[in-house]
């Protein structure tokens, strides 16, 4: 096994990111390893680009992931799955939210949203794209998209799948437990199990 | 439910930085902590409020006022803690370099959060140099299990060697979370109050004698670090010697596992003795520090090494392993599979329902503008709102613009307008207002007063009804405070009510005397919305005027034709956008309670 693994969690403000971030972590520590965690709060929960860097494995010294280094991106939003390509390690992965959330530079006509499809096929990257929002919805539930992708990516990474319920547990609210276990679920059984 | 920190004694932890200082204040037995909230130091008083009751702690005014706070309970025997952001500790230094002189009687922790790479600030300022200048002790944590022995090691540091010390932290240790084992707290008692005039009154006479304990106790403090553990000598290959500090230490170990290191725990006085065996020790000597060359120049001036630092290891903005990787070791720097894509730039915007947004899409409507201050309103200065023309620091919106009258006259000034938040206003903005009287200006003060230091994540104030810890406290009566300072003509008015706001606008804008207007709506962070609809086109009737698209609302997009309202991210307290649609083709249930 790998000394270190490496994830990046990104999207915009307001949209669970650091909550995701904080179930990686707690997993990952119910698995054994050293953890360590970095992302920056103030203006940028105002709507703008959020990342939150997860690092664990045996020792740990950087909080920050190099670039080139990462085994795995989560991204919350469609566009922001491309912001850290340059992180993205020979043979990592990349998950993404099929959710576009128009930033202000385009909506006050200054920048046109991508096509981010067609980037991802000429940049031939290695994205797979979850419709978590409509799971979520089918769950009655927005609130637990970040946790069908944390589902969908938990299949990725070397923690069991005890580890990432006991995570959820931990740092959910008891009322609601049940919607985010189903949540986490669904998102798992994406990619097989 | 998860279990209140001071309930648990031992174990290991996952913690932020700013969370390890809480923890480290609760388990070295402090007393009091004080502050004003600021990116990225606040979380250090909001996890003392949750977490700890044996700590009594308190939002301040501003920063001095937390300080001078802190230094009356260190007088009284008290340990304290004081946390600010490195700007902060600007508004602090006039106590800070006094407190230096008079020194601590309880252990007094001054905290200072600096922001390499101003995520959310509008320097880069490296408050080791104002320590230094302070005659202080600076320590620097390079995780968070030192932050919190570090706030034990400050505090013993203080009381044995009477002074105030400074712990430097920096946005990357306040927000990363590493492993902390924990300790139970240590009762330490409050020494109680005795009155010192030669020790307490710095007049010329007895501050002549404080300076030279000051400057003795420095050398003092140099020859202690050089024996104790918070600077150290990693020795490995003695062909590469590193010289580091905080989160550059993490990035060193990263990238150059191998390498001698001298790891620097104290910037203030820097440990002379050690540092010379490390040059004495080592083929090459490389700097890493975050912004200024700080280590680089002292140890350079001291000791005349020839060493590469800021020569290899950029001095703006925030350090990484790969740029660290690319200074010390050039030809190892990681492939790059996956090269960078151009993507349009997603900057923070004012939330849907944001009060601030009715004020400045007026001002910006009637073609006037801002000197603005620091907050969310700060983001007035975006498109579409184009509404906002100066910051310089906390509360200079209003010597800004009468600064401007004073050049330019009335006619001059044009329709600028100051813009501040309440609780800007109440850190330092007040002082401005009384100035703006005293001398004669004719302008109009806006202060946006939504109940709530919104941009630090939302942290109670004077205005706002309660106290840190979410008990009812007295409220400043803003109305009151800015009659008694003079101004007669005073506007409150809800920023929603676009025509009221343009029509309070204009009638301000040309008074031929100093007016105030109180925007009064509560932030979206500090209620939940009385009502439940969200806004709806009616494609059948829009015009695709782009009226809706000049609030810039963040709900509201562009489809090419039409405007699309985001029902995730639509606030159901706002209608402003069904206020500007020419045409009605915007509804939206307003019913419910008002």
């Amino acid at each position: 096994m790998k000394s270190v693994t490496n994830v990046i969690i990104c999207g915009t403000g307001g949209q669970g990111i650091l909550l995701a971030s904080e179930i990686l972590c707690a997993a990952a520590l119910h698995a054994g390893n050293d953890v360590k965690k970095s992302e920056v709060h103030g203006m940028s929960q105002r709507g703008g680009s959020v990342s939150s860097h997860v690092r664990f494995g045996e020792k740990i010294n950087s909080p920050l992931v190099e670039k080139g280094c990462a085994d795995l991106i989560l991204a919350m939003e469609k566009m922001e799955s491309l912001r850290w390509s340059p992180y993205l390690a020979p043979h990592g992965k990349l998950v993404a939210c099929d959710l576009e959330i128009t930033p202000m530079t385009v909506n006050t006509g200054h920048a046109v949203y991508p096509d981010v499809n067609e980037i991802i096929e000429k940049e031939n990257l290695p994205v797979t794209l979850i419709p978590a929002v409509e799971i979520a919805e089918e769950l009655g539930n927005l609130r637990v998209v970040n946790v069908v992708l944390i589902g969908a990516v938990s299949t990725h990474l070397p923690i069991d799948e005890a580890h990432w319920k006991r995570a959820i547990e931990d740092r959910v609210p008891p009322k609601a437990l049940e919607v985010n276990l189903e949540a986490f679920r669904k998102g798992r059984e994406l990619f097989g199990n | 439910m998860r279990k209140k920190l001071n309930t648990i004694d031992e174990g290991t932890i996952l913690l932020s930085g700013n969370e390890a200082v809480a923890r480290g204040a609760w388990e070295h037995g402090v007393h009091f902590a004080s502050a004003y909230p600021g990116t990225p130091s606040t979380e250090i008083l909001e996890t003392i409020a949750e977490e700890y009751d044996e700590i009594d702690a308190q939002w301040a005014p501003n920063e001095k006022v937390g300080l001078e706070v802190v230094a009356g309970a260190s007088f009284a025997g008290a340990r304290v803690l004081s946390a600010m952001k490195h700007v902060g500790l600007n508004v602090a230094a006039d106590p800070l370099f006094t407190l230096s002189y008079i020194g601590a009687t309880g252990g007094i922790v001054i905290v200072s959060a600096d922001d390499p790479g101003m995520h959310s600030s509008q320097n880069e300022q490296d408050n080791r140099l104002m320590g230094k200048a302070a005659k202080v002790v600076v320590l620097e944590p390079s995780d968070s299990q030192e932050a919190k022995d570090m706030v034990g090691e400050a505090l013993k540091i203080s009381e044995d060697f009477d002074t105030p010390v400074l712990l430097r932290l920096t946005t990357r240790i306040c927000h990363s979370k590493s492993m902390v084992t924990l300790g139970p707290r240590k009762e330490v008692p409050v020494k109680g109050y005795v009155g010192d005039i030669k020790k307490r009154v710095p007049i010329p006479a007895h501050a002549r004698a404080m300076h030279s304990r000051v400057e003795q106790r420095l050398v003092d403090i140099s020859a202690w670090g050089s024996e104790c553990s918070l600077n150290r000598i990693e020795e490995g290959d003695t062909s590469l010697g590193i010289i580091t500090s905080g989160i550059s230490y993490q990035y060193v170990k990263e990238v150059s596992p191998e390498a001698s290191v001298l790891k620097i725990g104290i910037a203030n006085p820097l440990p002379w003795n050690l540092i010379e065996k490390f040059i004495n020790m080592v083929d090459r000597i490389i700097f890493v520090e975050e912004n200024d060359p700080y280590l680089e120049e002292n140890i350079k001036a001291r000791f005349l090494i020839e060493a590469d630092g800021k020569n290899i290891v950029p001095l703006e903005g925030e350090l990484n392993p790969q740029i660290v990787r690319k200074a010390v070791h050039p030809g190892t720097t990681k492939e790059i599979t996956f090269s960078e894509i151009q993507l349009p730039a997603r900057p923070p915007a004012l939330c849907a329902g944001c009060p601030h947004r009715g004020a400045f899409y007026c001002l910006s409507k009637l073609g006037g503008s801002s000197t603005g201050d620091i907050g969310c309103y700060t983001l007035g200065l975006m498109p579409p709102h184009n509404a906002l023309e100066t910051t310089v620091c906390m509360g200079a919106s209003i010597g800004v613009l009468a600064g401007i009258e004073k050049a330019v006259g009335r006619e001059g000034m044009g329709k600028l307008v100051a813009a501040i938040g309440e609780s800007t206003f109440v850190h330092s903005g007040i002082t401005g207002l009384i100035d703006m009287v005293y001398n004669g200006n004719t302008g109009t003060v806006m202060i946006m007063d939504n109940s709530l230091t919104a941009m630090t994540g939302g942290q109670e104030n004077p205005t706002t009804g309660k106290n840190l810890r979410g008990e009812p406290a007295p409220v400043l009566d803003l109305e009151k405070l800015v009659n008694a300072c003079g101004v007669k003509h005073i506007r409150v008015v809800d920023p929603h009510d676009l025509p009221e706001m343009e029509k309070v606008f204009k009638e301000e804008m040309n008074r031929d005397e100093l007016s105030v207007i109180i925007t009064r709506r509560p932030c979206i962070m500090a209620y939940k919305p009385i009502r439940k609809g969200i806004a709806v086109v009616d494609p059948e009737k829009c015009i695709s005027c782009k009226l809706c698209m000049k609030l810039g609302c963040p709900a509201i997009s562009w489809d090419g034709e039409k405007p699309e309202i985001s029902k995730h991210l639509c606030w159901p307290d706002c209608n402003m956008c069904v206020q500007v649609c020419p045409v009605d083709a915007i509804s939206k249930d307003m019913g419910g309670q008002t």
